[in-house]
């Protein structure tokens, strides 16, 4: 296995709906064997949009995917044996119990794993008796992912996993697919919790109005975003009471009610400079907050700049 | 290659049949209608069959009711059942996500499709047998056209079925967008009211709506009467439809609900 060969391909994908909407404008990236790639982005940036159409559940408007080296739109036939796909809701008649819908699937399915085993895996091992309408939300989601793990696929498409899981669940559901890809399962994963996408992927580009914003491993995105500090001045301080801002490399700032925000890019001569002046002044600042970049700023950074330039 | 190819989607097939097989049995509303409506409304016909000489038709009241029997079965069993699961899985998401798996579109709406019509054939022959020992109607005397009427209307059925469930919203609306096609198809395609009891020129333009052809066969499979000319018309028709249903299904049927 080689593994730099690519098992996803994206070409400068658009996809149009009848109305004419075009939901993904133009999007190039490719996926490596063996790793997790998370399409992250706020609700209606184009995620969903464009994972079915890697699935091969439409075709694009215009451009070139290639899934595993071909189309998997028009060599459906070809790729599907080779690839799991979690939809981002249900599809599961409501009468069926857990186990009915689990053997259904394992009939369509080459090379199915056993039943028991795939329960057991997204723990659904107790409830393969129960009718799916009885299920709660994360466990349908778990059913989906069982589901999408029973052909043990070299190709991983999870839409929004751990959406409706509660806190445990959705740690379990980071470890399983930790564990896929230690095994050599390529995930492509759209989420939008950040830290999800910080957390599972080694590669990540954040949708924005169907374009890719940004793209690279998550310490590459973050490290292009300052990073944040935040405190409350007491009453009759003023921001101008500080030093000048730029000789504490400070890059940007908002004041919001007393609460300050610094964005900088350097922030041990930020921090030291805004501490030193609050301990000679005789200052206490109240909520204190320094932090370096994470995920999160880097998504909202890139909506805003979007934003101011719309 | 073929046969390597059939084993799996035969297998795939199986497995969904099986589950919609359970789902059917879940569901009684469709049960009751694909059942006891078949079942019954042939006997609820029958005074007017009595009073409509059926003898100018040319079919005994036994085959005129079989014959009926059998329509209702296409109709009830199949036609109007399917078009209630073909809409409801996909409402369900459930036909999205049989296509993200490796069934192609055709086993997909195949599988679905196979206990409704595996009940309409067992409900077709269960009341050719009753028929044939109530009303000393006898065997078909031409079992090659009742099996040509059968096989033909068991495909065409759930294919228009497909085709009705694209331009149906909801499994409430299927209730009504259902009832053209069973309306036409009782006056129109001889089942309800025996072909050869209409007038001349209403009847040969009846003659080309979807189950007149396979009806035509059925009921002539009873009487053996046949002529090579009508019975060359009986199939092409029958063909022509089942073509163009299946194009206009692959064409036209929505696996996703609108947006």
């Amino acid at each position: 296995m080689d593994a730099n060969e690519h098992v996803m391909e994206i070409t400068d994908l658009r996809r149009v709906y009848a109305g004419g909407f075009e939901a993904v404008r133009g999007i190039t990236f490719h996926v490596k064997r063996g790793e997790v790639f998370a399409l992250l982005g706020t609700n209606g940036a184009g995620k969903t949009s464009t994972v079915e159409v890697i699935e091969g559940l439409s075709p694009p408007a215009s451009g070139r995917v290639r899934v595993l080296g071909r189309d998997p739109y028009t060599e459906r036939a070809a790729v599907r044996p080779r690839t799991g796909v979690m939809l981002q809701e249900g599809g599961f008649p409501a009468e069926l119990t857990v186990a009915e819908t689990v053997r259904m699937w394992a009939g369509c399915v080459s090379g199915a794993r056993p039943e028991g085993e795939v329960l057991h895996l997204v723990g659904l091992g107790g409830r393969a008796g129960v009718r799916v309408k009885q299920l709660s939300g994360g466990e349908r989601r778990r059913l989906d992912l069982a589901l999408a793990l029973l052909g043990d696929p070299e190709v991983l498409f999870l839409d929004e996993p751990t959406t409706g899981l509660d806190a445990e669940g959705r740690r379990d559901t980071w470890d399983l697919v930790r564990a896929l890809r230690d095994g050599g399962t390529t995930v492509l994963l759209t989420t939008h919790y950040l830290d999800e996408a910080e957390g599972l992927a080694d590669r990540l580009a954040i949708l924005h109005d169907g374009r890719i914003a940004t793209t690279g491993t998550p310490a590459e995105v973050t490290a292009a975003q300052p990073a944040r500090i935040s405190f409350r001045l007491p009453d009759g301080y003023f921001l101008g009471d500080l030093p000048p801002l730029a000789e504490l490399g400070v890059c940007g700032h908002e004041v919001d009610g007393g609460v300050v925000r610094l964005r900088t890019r350097e922030l041990q001569r930020t921090a030291t400079g805004v501490l030193t002046w609050a301990e000679r002044s005789g200052v206490v600042l109240s909520g204190l907050d320094a932090r370096s970049a994470s995920l999160e700023e880097a998504f909202l950074g890139i909506a805003r700049e979007q934003e101011v330039m719309a | 290659m073929s046969s390597i190819a059939l084993a799996p989607a035969g297998r795939r097939m199986r497995a969904l049949a099986r589950a919609e097989l359970a789902l059917l049995g879940r569901n009684r509303g469709v049960v009751f209608t694909a059942l006891a409506v078949p079942l019954v409304l042939p006997f609820t016909v029958r005074p007017a069959l009595d009073r409509m000489e059926p003898a100018k038709s040319g079919l005994p009241v036994g085959g005129a009711m079989a014959t009926a029997a059998i329509g209702f079965s296409f109709l009830f069993a199949v036609y109007t059942s399917l078009v209630n699961t073909y809409v409801a899985r996909r409402e369900e998401l459930v036909l999205k996500r049989l296509r993200t798996g490796e069934l192609s579109d055709t086993e997909i709406l195949t599988g679905t499709a196979l206990p409704a019509v595996a009940l309409g054939l067992a409900q077709a022959l269960l009341l050719s047998v009753a028929c044939g020992v109530l009303l000393h109607t006898g065997a078909p005397r031409a079992p090659y056209l009742t099996v040509l009427g059968l096989v033909s209307g068991l495909v065409l059925s759930p294919a228009l079925a497909a085709l009705t469930a694209a331009v149906t919203r909801s499994v409430e609306s299927g209730q009504v967008t259902a009832l053209p096609l069973v309306f036409v198809s009782m006056v129109g395609s001889g089942i309800a009211v025996p072909a050869g009891l209409l007038p001349d020129r209403i009847a040969s333009v009846c003659a080309l709506l979807p189950l007149s052809g396979p009806m035509r066969l059925v009921g002539a499979g009873w009487t053996g009467r046949l002529d090579s000319y009508e019975l060359l018309g009986a199939l092409v028709s029958a063909l022509a439809w089942c073509l163009v249903a299946v194009f206009a299904v692959r064409r036209w049927f929505r696996w996703e609900p609108r947006r």
